[in-house]
């Protein structure tokens, strides 16, 4: 025996799982949604898609190199990809490459690095590039191309987003509601939108893969469109001209995209199972709200980033179910 | 299929001496007996310098009473009583035997016969126990006659047979059962008599179908004892665990104990222990021990005397390969690595396991991504990557009151953690800097 | 007008009653602290470092106030002209001390101890002696994880790559005893800097039988008692097989440097011997070596000094095997 005899203390196994597996994982979860946005909104998707990431990347490499003059680079891990494709997806297909490198820039430098890199930021880094860019450029971020046009980038037709519809008939336009796309095409992605939020199957897809693979558990995706279906629902009930019913709800705008792959996102998301339920129910509850009651047509977003903020404080105050917690028999 | 409720993961099982009989190991040259072997006070040694000894001849007394006493496996001559490095790379005291011969004590009855009958009163049947220096087989090694005097105030319901064997790669009980199913059974009936109740479990994991098939034969010969097969889960093994799988009841947090929700639990080692020391006068002085790896020629299950080196064991399975990076006592995910493969096997030893290079080192470990796979993983309900950064950072008053003291140090965390962090490193420094707090505190009322 | 005469009056109005309130409150919750403590404060180092033992600079002052004598208090990191501030101000005597420094009491070095397995856990000293006895034989010598160095708050303390072990650096160290308490073999002691800051102690901690602490390490203390007998001062004891030098009874006399076997006496800080009558009766010659450059003039950076005292020594085992 040549070599010195290892010691440390036990476990001495290990699942094999790994940082790149799980950022891996989700990203090819986001395969399907990726296809039918490259299908829908052909070269635009393609172009916001390639840049987002290569920016992310490329902030990602520099800012952990000339910046914070680390050794080891940790573009490989998967999380800047991720990040990036992320933000693409919370993205028009029509945005000038400019604002996307801004975007990436404001994502991985303000949202991510500042705080120490992965596993250090309070928010989402995607969101928070997709937020700043909404805020900073609501003009450019708010014109939706109609979907088809597999030629265009820049230049493409564009047309209100359903979000928009219902938000008209919440202000009493009384034949917006009528204008929305059939359940069908919002199931399958036939409608305006950002490049990776109009396929709701596509999407589920993405769940479903994620769930099979153990890279999330189902609390966090449930919570929040149980919430959203009830809430829109009973609004619905109430007033049937003036609130979309629940399934529009659930496949319109970025909900799916959001319940599945942005509020799941590890870092910033609660860390037990009551503590995921009491957050996803918050961001259902939140979305709904600012969608029918708020400004902004669209709240996915801003309800993930309003609870991010709250995750610390859910992890201090809900904790798991303790073993011996149980009452006996 | 029944299992426990909270947590848990599935390590590979790789138990590849499962279809390997239980072969007898040669005597080895010279044993060594170190004087603690178990939880609690040391044995104190009652031999000296050139006292000649027979197999099963008492050579240490117990130093109290949460103590066992330790028997000779060997004949020949005490050549010292001097330190030996244990597992640790520690020295500790220890008597050293030179082997001459095999002459066993003549009170042992070394007939293959089994005895069923056994009458002496439930006092008479501890005593004897405790005599034989019996302790807990599955590693712990907690003093059995402890654990079959309950406390005041606490009554045994029922006897709970820890035939799990959750560990990969080990086979030790796995192969008892097959080989020895109704002195098991026999044990287990004794056991019941010790703490007065009349009815067992013996909870088996469902990769052992032959084993749940045979005991469950015999056991309708047996009142009262009843085979539950188990999911497959890691760490079934763990007490706490086990109990909630088994009868569904959860052992409050420490200090409280299983006798607190009236079950007395046992390794089915150490059923059998109970058995040969009971029926047939046999102190505990030999066990079955899992040889394996997977470099390993030919991964074994010996019946080996107490105090052979475990560098005997490798040699018998076929010599330490080659590519070997680490050699543990025990199993892959609770066992000890050794520092030198000369350690002797003691009551606890329930296996060596030689891991190769390649599995042996552990990945760089990453930043924590806060994915609370530990979270789900923990089958105590811990936060283990909590409790592990706040360890790193000596906030003793935080970790103790996230509960440090529940952890059983099973190892599902760390196992399961996408970013390889070393958290139970820092949760056993936490787990020992706490209880010394507590204790003190106590000290101090 | 008449608005921006209502927004002054109730502005006004509402400044008056929130002054009279906190006024109020501040009489009525008003904590009174001897002035003295921020006095006291003002001339510590506020390094905060808990040298002292108190949970910081605030709390040795407000000791010092209240004790009301200075008897055993002491600022490591000040030293005696601190102490004499605090004592001027508090109009009390200071206590006499010495200066102190720390001091590594293990020459295990990679070539006098060599490594027999490979530690693969947490980088923390205290981890490690957790798991077992150490990667070398040695269960009593330094880890080499560095606990003392992440102690340190003033730098002093480095890792040796060269030997693995930490090395003191006496003009930044304060002596405030973090780095001993940080280990968890209590390897580092803190030892009167001596006089002209020479110092001679035993730089072993060893308990082992010296056959077997020998086998571990080729610079352990073999507790073989040479020492003992050779000091005119009875400054030497010793106990489990180790040797202990009495810092308030040395007299720096070396002459236990000069008899130890093992080379496990260290001296620091001491001119260079003229003539070493010592080495053709040492027992081992080529251990004799790396002594006398361990006795080098280095009075300045005494930090350095050690890794070059080890550079000969690395030779010493391979020629022996």
């Amino acid at each position: 025996m040549a070599n010195k005899l290892i010691v440390s203390l036990s476990p001495h196994v290990h699942s094999g799982d790994s940082v790149q597996k799980n950022m891996y994982g989700v990203i090819i979860a986001l395969i399907p949604a990726l296809l039918v946005s490259f299908y829908m909104f052909g070269l635009g998707a393609v172009i916001v898609t390639l840049t987002s990431v290569a920016a992310c990347l490329f902030f990602e490499w520099a800012i952990t190199k000339f910046i914070l003059k680390r050794e080891r680079t940790t573009i490989l891990d998967g999380s800047a990809a991720l990040t990036g494709l992320l933000l693409a997806f919370n993205l028009p297909s029509n945005l000038p490459l400019w604002i996307i490198i801004i975007g990436a820039l404001v994502a991985i430098g303000i949202g991510k690095m500042t705080f120490g890199g992965l596993g250090c930021n309070p928010f989402n880094p995607a969101l928070v590039g997709r937020i700043f860019l909404l805020i900073s450029f609501p003009v450019q971020m708010t014109s939706w191309p109609v979907a088809g046009q597999l030629t265009a980038y820049t230049d493409a037709e564009t047309a209100a987003t359903p979000l928009a519809l219902m938000k008209m008939a919440v202000k009493g336009d009384a034949t917006a509601l009528e204008q929305l796309p059939s359940t069908m095409d919002l199931f399958l992605g036939n409608n305006p939108g950002c490049i990776g939020e109009i396929s709701a199957l596509a999407l589920l897809l993405g769940l479903v893969y994620m769930l099979w693979k153990k890279i999330i558990t189902w609390h966090i995706p449930v919570s929040i469109i149980a919430t959203v279906f009830v809430f829109a629902t009973l609004l619905n009930l109430v007033d049937p001209a003036k609130y979309a019913d629940g399934l529009t709800h659930l496949f319109t705008g970025g909900l799916m995209l959001g319940a599945i792959f942005m509020a799941t996102d590890y870092v910033t998301s609660p860390m037990n199972h009551k503590g995921m339920i009491i957050y996803g129910i918050a961001i259902g509850f939140l979305t709904v709200l600012i969608r029918t009651f708020g400004a902004y047509p669209e709240g996915m977003s801003f309800a993930i980033f309003i609870m991010n903020a709250f995750t610390p404080l859910i992890n201090t105050y809900c904790k798991p179910k303790r073993f011996g917690e149980v009452v006996k028999k | 299929m029944k299992t426990f409720r909270i947590g848990g993961v599935h390590p590979a099982e790789n138990k590849l001496s499962a279809g390997k009989a239980i072969e007898t190991l040669a005597l080895p040259k010279q044993a060594v007996f170190p004087l603690s072997q178990h939880i609690g006070a040391p044995a104190t040694a009652i031999v000296k310098k050139g006292d000649v000894v027979k197999v099963g001849t008492k050579i240490a007394e117990a130093g109290g009473f949460v103590s066992a006493a330790i028997y000779s496996s060997v004949s020949g001559k005490v050549n010292k009583v001097d330190s030996v490095i244990d597992a640790s790379g520690y020295r500790k005291p220890a008597i050293f035997i030179d082997v001459e011969g095999d002459e066993w004590e003549e009170s042992i009855d070394r007939s293959t016969e089994l005895v069923k009958e056994c009458n002496l009163t439930p006092e008479e049947i501890v005593a004897k126990i405790k005599n034989a220096g019996v302790v807990g087989m599955g590693g712990a090694c907690f003093p059995t006659h402890v654990k079959l005097t309950p406390p005041p105030g606490c009554k045994a319901e029922c006897v709970i047979i820890n035939a799990v064997e959750c560990e990969p790669y080990l086979t030790a009980d796995h192969r008892l059962m097959l080989e020895k199913a109704d002195e098991i059974l026999v044990g287990v009936q004794i056991l019941m008599k010790a703490v007065k109740v009349d009815k067992a479990y013996i909870g088996i994991e469902n990769n052992k179908p032959d084993a749940i098939k045979l005991m469950t034969e015999k056991a309708a010969q047996y009142k009262g004892i009843e085979i539950v097969p188990l999911k497959v889960k890691y760490p079934q093994g763990g007490e706490k665990q086990l109990i909630d799988a088994v009868i569904g009841r959860q052992v409050p947090a420490p200090p409280a104990i299983p006798i607190n929700v009236g079950a007395v639990v046992q390794n089915v080692g150490t059923a059998y222990a109970v058995y040969e020391a009971v029926q047939k006068n046999k102190p505990l002085f030999e066990r079955v021990v899992t040889v394996t790896g997977k470099s390993l020629k030919n991964p074994s299950n010996f019946l080996t005397r107490m105090g052979t080196p475990m560098s005997q064991l490798i040699e018998a399975a076929g010599g330490m390969p080659e590519d070997t990076g680490k050699v543990i006592g025990g199993g892959p995910m609770m066992g000890k690595a050794l520092a030198n493969t000369e350690v002797p096997i003691c009551k606890g030893s329930s296996g060596v396991l030689l891991m190769n290079d390649k599995d042996a080192s552990r990945a760089e470990a990453m930043p924590c991504i806060r994915c609370a796979k530990c979270v789900s993983a923990c089958p105590m309900g811990l936060e283990p990557f909590l409790l592990a950064t706040a360890s790193a950072h000596g906030d003793w008053e935080r970790v103790e009151k996230e509960m440090i003291m529940s952890c059983i140090e099973c190892g599902s965390c760390q196992f399961t953690c996408p970013s390889r962090r070393p958290m139970l490193d820092y949760i056993r420094l936490g787990k020992g800097k706490v209880g010394a707090i507590i204790r003190a505190r106590n000290a101090k009322k | 007008m008449d608005l921006i005469l209502i927004a002054v009056i109730s502005l006004g109005a509402i400044g008056l009653v929130a002054a009279v309130i906190l006024y109020a409150a501040s009489k009525k919750f008003a904590v009174y602290e001897d002035p003295r403590i921020a006095q006291v404060s003002e001339v510590l180092p506020q390094a905060n470092c808990g040298g002292c033992g108190y949970p910081g600079c605030s709390g040795f002052a407000a000791a010092c106030v209240k004790a009301g004598s200075l008897e055993g208090k002491l600022c490591p990191v000040g030293g005696q002209p601190t102490m004499e501030k605090v004592a001027a101000i508090l109009g009390l005597e200071a206590a006499a001390s010495e200066p102190k420094v720390a001091v590594v009491r293990c020459n295990g070095t990679c070539a006098n101890r060599p490594k027999l397995t490979k530690y693969d856990g947490v980088r923390s000293c205290v981890v490690a002696n957790s798991t077992y006895g150490g990667e070398s034989g040695c269960t009593f010598g330094c880890l080499g994880c560095g606990d003392c160095v992440s102690a340190c708050t003033f730098g002093a303390i480095k890792m040796n790559p060269e030997t693995e072990l930490p090395e003191v650096d006496e003009s930044k160290c304060t002596a405030c005893g973090a780095c001993a308490k940080a280990c968890p073999r209590s390897i580092i002691e803190i030892r009167p800097k001596g006089k002209n800051n020479r110092r001679v102690y035993v730089q072993c901690v060893n308990k082992d039988k010296g056959a077997v602490a020998r086998k571990a390490c080729t610079a352990a203390c073999i507790g073989c008692g040479k020492c003992v007998k050779v000091c005119p001062f009875e400054a030497i004891t010793l106990e489990n097989n180790l040797a202990y030098i009495d810092p308030a009874k040395c007299k720096s006399c070396r002459k236990c440097e000069m008899e130890c076997p093992q080379n496990a006496i260290i001296a620091v800080n001491f001119p260079p011997r003229k003539a070493k009558p010592a080495e053709e009766t040492a027992p081992k010659a080529e251990t004799a070596t790396p002594k006398a450059e361990t006795v080098a003039p280095k009075v300045e950076k005494p930090a350095t000094e050690q890794p070059k005292a080890e550079t000969p020594a690395q030779e010493a085992p391979k020629a022996e095997a």
